[in-house]
């Protein structure tokens, strides 16, 4: 019932997909972990409490969060285009994808971090831990549980994102859904591609949270 | 007299906040001895682990000056202060241990932030886990231990950082009296083997009696009473550290509504006769309502409480009797 055409076609959506959300986690959390980690650090209950700065990330963090992601994608458009050099295709549904992102990974990355128990901090504290040891050894590694939790969720998120990051010309699974399930009304293309994006949720939901719990040391 | 490791000069915090302020530590001023076990007594809410965190300034006094080994702490640059801090061990009510690491990972930590390597860490810290008698569990999670087992594995902890100093915040009150007993005869060890002097907060005389060898009473923020531990255990001066010397004995006091007396004794004074002189001299027999021996510092210290009889005469003459011999004899009728 598909062309060996389709077949291609579905499986190079599929992989544009994984590469679009991997690579789009990884550059969320590369600005996203920092700005999480701030904001608890800074925040007046954390270990350098720091008011303007804080106010300062918090008003952005929560900004960027309230823009919709679609009106994103079309007000970056220059952006992209001085980074990727095109504002269409795999490379290009990537940016608007990470700046989406980051915020809400910061604040999913601050609040596991604020879950880390007061003692221990500070235990560490008592010990002579400056605050880069304390960030990386106690809340981060404490925490890593809740965060590969965090994980899980930016990563259907993302791909979530993505697959509207079709409609405006992006690559992937989702754009394939609206070029021909949507535009041209084809069933047969637009069901896969759709059940294989549940899939592909699926999938990392149950990993991430079989990771997560593998890690889990507070429980015998 | 022994040199002063620490001193506090004029130490007080309030903290602010919305709702107004708390002033948690008034005005304290203590030195506490090198080779110590200084116990800080006092009700929930006194102030005790406020002041036990000025020690380490993990908290910082608002006013006043902390001293320890003759520095003044508090006008330290942060970096002078963390390597200070890895001279003062602390351990806490709930252990406050690192839930993903092992057990050995645990001890190796304090080295790890002193920039030891990790081999080096490790092998140390084995050998501080075999002093607390643990080193079988060092592969261990924290929540594979008990509440016993996990203070251990922070009493090691601290040992790995090599303190002259250890700060216990109520470090037996999660604990049951067995375990309890067994966490303080390491305390004890530790205190007489490697000489790290020991600040010891608990709102339980029990603990104080145990251990501790001087004793300060905190009460609303404020020291109102210091001393040894016989000082304090046999005529506690104010009324606050009445209710923590008695309070061991409240339940057996809340049963009798007469009045009653409570004497102590060491283990040299011939207590038999007295009871027996008195029963004999005022023709009345007396009735014990509690009686406990424990060894303070080494020293057998007793403590019974009476019931005095009805008629005030004779109750009142009774009372004379004790005070004449000087049995830090203290009418106990039930306050609370
Ligand atoms: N960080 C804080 N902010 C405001 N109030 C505090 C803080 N820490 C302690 N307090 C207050 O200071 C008083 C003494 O507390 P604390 O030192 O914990 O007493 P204790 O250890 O003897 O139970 C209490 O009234 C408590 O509510
Ligand atoms: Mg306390």
């Amino acid at each position: 019932m598909w062309t060996e055409q389709e077949i291609l076609m579905i499986l190079q959506g599929l992989w544009e997909t994984v590469i679009i959300v991997f690579v789009s986690t990884f550059f969320g959390y590369i600005l996203g972990l920092p700005l999480g980690v701030l904001l608890a650090v800074t925040d007046s209950e954390g270990i350098k409490p720091h008011p303007m700065l804080y106010k300062v990330l918090d008003v952005v963090t929560n900004v960027l969060r309230s823009v919709p992601f679609i009106i994103l994608l079309v007000v970056l458009i220059p952006l992209t285009r001085a980074i990727v050099g095109k504002s269409y295709g795999t490379a290009a549904t990537i940016v608007p994808l990470v700046i989406a992102a980051a915020p809400f990974i910061a604040r999913m990355v601050e609040s596991s971090i604020k879950e880390v128990d007061h003692g221990v901090i500070e235990a560490a504290q008592s010990m002579g831990a400056g605050t880069m040891t304390i960030v990386t050894k106690v809340l981060v590694a404490e925490a890593r549980t809740s965060l590969l939790v965090g994980v899980t969720i930016a990563f259907g998120t993302i791909l979530g994102y993505s697959a509207m990051a079709g409609a405006v010309g992006g690559g992937g699974l989702g754009s394939i859904a609206i070029r021909y399930g949507y535009n041209r009304w084809q069933p047969h293309i637009l069901w896969p591609s759709v059940i294989i994006l549940v899939l592909l949720v699926q999938l990392f939901q149950i990993l991430g949270m079989k990771i997560s719990k593998n890690l889990d040391r507070r429980r015998t | 007299m022994g040199e002063a490791i620490i001193r506090l000069e004029n130490v007080s915090k309030t903290f602010s906040s919305g709702q107004g302020n708390v002033e948690a530590v008034r005005n304290i001023n203590l030195e506490i001895e090198k080779g110590d076990i200084f116990g800080i007594i006092g009700l929930s809410g006194a102030g005790k682990s406020t002041l036990v965190r000025c020690l380490n300034l993990l908290e910082r006094p608002t006013e006043g000056r902390v001293f320890i080994g003759g520095k003044d702490i508090t006008v330290m640059k942060p970096k002078e202060l963390s390597i200070l801090r890895r001279d003062i061990g602390m351990i806490f009510q709930h252990f406050n241990l690192l839930m993903q690491r092992t057990v050995l990972d645990n001890v190796t930590f304090p080295l790890e932030i002193a920039g030891e390597s990790k081999k080096e860490a490790r092998k140390k810290a084995v050998k501080f886990l075999e002093t607390v008698g643990l080193a079988e569990k060092k592969e261990a999670y924290p929540a594979q231990l008990s509440g016993g087992q996990k203070q251990r594995v922070a009493i090691a902890r601290v040992l790995a950082s090599d303190p002259r100093i250890l700060l216990c915040d109520e470090a037996t009150s999660a604990l049951d009296p067995q375990t309890t007993k067994s966490i303080l005869e390491l305390i004890k060890d530790i205190n007489r083997n490697y000489g790290i002097t020991v600040v010891i907060i608990t709102h339980e005389m029990s603990v104080v009696q145990e251990i501790c060898n001087k004793v300060a009473v905190l009460d609303h923020g404020n020291l109102i009473e210091k001393g040894t531990v016989e000082e304090l255990f046999r005529s506690p001066k104010t009324e606050e550290a009445k209710k923590l010397v008695f309070s061991e004995t409240a339940h057996i006091r809340h049963m009798h509504s007469s009045r009653q007396i409570r004497v102590v004794f060491d283990g040299k004074s011939a207590f038999e006769p007295i009871i027996g002189n008195i029963t004999l001299e005022l023709k009345t027999p007396v009735n014990i309502l509690y009686a406990n021996t424990q060894t303070i510092n080494g020293n057998a210290e007793g403590e019974m409480i009476l019931q005095l009889p009805d008629n005030k005469e004779i109750a009142d003459k009774m009372v004379d009797y004790f005070k004449e011999k000087n049995l830090g004899a203290e009418e106990v009728n039930y306050v609370d």
